[in-house]
C-alpha cells in the first residue's frame, strides 16, 4: 500500500486527479500486493497451504491480506484517521480505502447524497496529496494520541450502524471487522482489543434492542428478551476482557460495563464502580451521567438525581431523558412529562422519539 | 514540501507582558529562524499599523486598519521545508504564540512538492 501511496502521490499532480482517488489507491495497492505474491515462490506456496487449511475461499484471502501486507495497512488506517483530516472525512475515507466500501453506500449510510461523499472524499484525498500528510505508522510517542483517533472512527462508524439500523446496519458488522484488524496489527496495544470488546457486547444485544412491526421500538435492556441475544458474541467479548490484566483504557473499561450489563442478575454497584474510574480517566460529564443510571438502580433514583442536576449537559438529549426517568420513578409526574418533552426535542433517532412519546403518554 | 507557518496572536498579548520577557519572547523567534528546514519568515507591525484596500464601485477604496473586529490577528510567518506535515505540524508547535493562546496555520506552499 505504500508504494500504491508513493505511486498516486507521484501521478496526480501530472495526470491531474482520478476520478475516484480511494478507489485507485486501493486497486493500484491491491495489484501491487498480487504482483509481490506472485514474485515470491515460498509465499505461494504458503499460500496454497493457508487456502487448503481454510475453510473456505474467502477465508484464505482474508488470512492473506493480514498476513503479507500487514505494516501498510496499518499506515494506510493512521493515514485515513489522521488528525489533520475533518472527522467525517477520517470516516469516509476509512469506509472507502480501508474497508473497501463504495462511495454511495457510504453515502447512504450517512444520509447525504453520492455526490456529497465523492466531493468529501476528493477533498481528503487532495489534501493528503498537497498537505504532504505522511503515509506512516505515527511514531511512539505519539502513537498513543494518533490510536486514539483511529479507535474513536471506528466506534463512531460502529455507532452510526448501531443507532441508525437498516440503511447503515451493516456499517456495525464492518466497524468490528476494522476493530479486528486493527487490534491483529497492533498486538500489543489493549485498546483495540478493548474496542472489540465493547463492540461485540453492543452488537450481540442488536436484535433485542428494537422491537414492534416495523422495528422502530426501543426495548429497555432490563426487558430485552435474553433469549435473542448473541450468546457466543458475549462469549468471545468476555474472553478478550479476562486476558487483558495490565492495563484499563476507556475502552476496556466500558466494555467490562457492557459485560456486567449483560449479566443477570446485574452488579450495579460494581458497573457504578467502573463508571466511576472511566470518569476519573476521561473527564467525561457524560461518563457521569451513564455512571448516575447505575447508582440509581444500586441506591435509589434520589441519589442518582442530585448527581444528574450537577452535570451541565442541557444540549444532550440524553441528559433530559435521564433526569426524566428518575424524577418519574419519584413520582414527580410532571417534572418527569416536561423533562421527557426536552428530550423528545433532541432526539436523533425515530426509535428514540418513539420511546419517549410513549413515556410522555403514560405518565 | 514547502510550508508557511502562519502565526496569529490574540491582540494585546504582547502588550500585557514586561520588557524583559518581551526580549525573551523575541529572542525564541529569532532562533527558530535558525533551525535546519527554515528558509525564511517576518514578523508584521502592529495590526494598528495596517491599512486596507478594497474596491468599492469599481474604484479603490483605501481605509485604516483591518475592515473588522478579529480575534485573532495574523503577526508574521516562518517558511519552513519539510518532509510531510507531521514534520511541518511539529515545528510549527514550538512557535511561542501558542502559549500566548493564538493559533498557527500551517499551509503547503503551491508547487512546492520535493521530488
Amino acid at each position: 500500500m505504500a508504494e500504491a501511496f508513493a505511486i498516486a502521490a507521484g501521478r496526480w499532480p501530472a495526470e491531474g486527479m482520478p476520478a475516484s482517488p480511494a478507489a485507485w489507491l486501493v486497486t493500484t495497492a491491491r495489484h501491487r500486493a498480487i504482483d509481490r505474491l506472485r514474485r515470491d515462490r515460498v509465499l505461494a506456496a504458503k499460500l496454497r497451504l493457508l487456502a487448503a487449511t481454510a475453510p473456505d475461499g474467502a477465508e484464505a484471502e482474508a488470512e492473506v491480506d493480514q498476513t503479507e501486507i500487514p505494516d501498510e495497512r496499518l499506515e494506510l488506517i493512521f493515514t485515513c484517521c489522521h488528525p489533520a483530516l475533518a472527522a467525517e472525512a477520517q470516516v469516509a475515507l476509512t469506509l472507502r480505502a480501508v474497508a473497501g466500501l463504495g462511495t454511495e453506500e457510504i453515502a447512504s449510510s450517512f444520509l447525504v447524497s453520492a455526490e456529497t461523499m465523492k466531493r468529501r472524499l476528493t477533498r481528503a484525498k487532495t489534501k493528503i496529496r498537497d498537505a504532504a500528510i505522511p503515509f506512516s505508522v505515527p511514531s511512539a510517542d505519539r502513537l498513543p494520541e494518533r490510536l486514539a483517533v483511529v479507535l474513536a472512527v471506528i466506534y463512531l462508524i460502529f455507532n452510526q450502524g448501531y443507532s441508525a439500523p437498516g440503511q447503515a446496519g451493516h456499517l456495525a458488522t464492518e466497524a468490528i471487522r476494522l476493530g479486528r484488524v486493527l487490534a491483529a496489527l497492533l498486538p500489543d496495544e489493549p485498546e483495540p482489543r478493548g474496542l472489540v470488546a465493547l463492540m461485540l457486547l453492543h452488537d450481540a444485544r442488536r436484535q433485542a434492542r428494537l422491537s414492534g412491526p416495523d422495528g422502530q421500538d426501543l426495548v429497555l435492556l432490563a426487558d430485552q428478551d435474553r433469549s435473542r441475544w448473541d450468546g457466543r458474541q458475549i462469549a468471545e467479548a468476555r474472553e478478550i476482557i479476562e486476558r487483558i490484566v495490565d492495563t484499563r483504557g476507556p475502552y476496556l473499561i466500558q466494555a467490562a460495563i457492557a459485560s456486567l450489563q449483560a449479566a443477570d442478575p446485574v452488579d450495579w454497584r460494581q458497573v457504578a464502580a467502573l463508571y466511576a474510574e472511566l470518569a476519573e480517566l476521561t473527564g467525561s460529564p457524560v461518563v457521569r451521567l451513564n455512571g448516575a443510571v447505575a447508582i440509581a438502580e444500586a441506591d435509589g433514583p434520589a441519589k442518582a438525581l442530585a448527581i444528574v442536576d450537577r452535570l451541565d449537559l442541557a444540549g444532550y438529549p440524553y441528559w433530559h431523558s435521564t433526569r426524566a426517568e428518575l424524577l418519574r420513578r419519584l413520582g414527580r409526574a410532571d417534572e418527569a412529562r416536561a423533562a421527557f418533552r426536552d428530550a423528545l426535542a433532541l432526539a436523533g433517532t425515530e426509535p428514540e422519539r418513539r420511546f419517549l412519546r410513549r413515556r410522555i403518554a403514560e405518565g | 514540501m514547502q510550508y508557511a507557518l502562519l502565526i496569529y496572536s490574540k491582540p494585546g498579548t504582547l502588550d500585557a507582558l514586561g520588557p524583559a520577557e518581551r526580549e525573551a519572547l523575541s529572542a525564541e523567534y529569532y532562533a527558530l529562524r535558525d533551525e535546519p528546514g527554515m528558509l525564511g519568515g517576518a514578523a508584521l507591525q502592529p495590526v494598528t499599523t495596517a491599512t486596507t484596500i478594497r474596491l468599492a464601485d469599481g474604484k479603490p477604496l483605501v481605509t485604516d486598519g483591518p475592515f473588522a473586529d478579529t480575534k485573532e490577528v495574523f503577526g508574521g510567518y516562518y517558511l519552513y521545508e519539510a518532509d510531510d506535515l507531521d514534520q511541518a505540524t511539529e515545528m510549527a508547535a514550538r512557535i511561542p504564540v501558542l502559549r500566548l493562546g493564538g493559533t498557527v496555520e500551517i499551509r503547503p506552499l503551491m508547487g512546492k512538492a520535493s521530488s
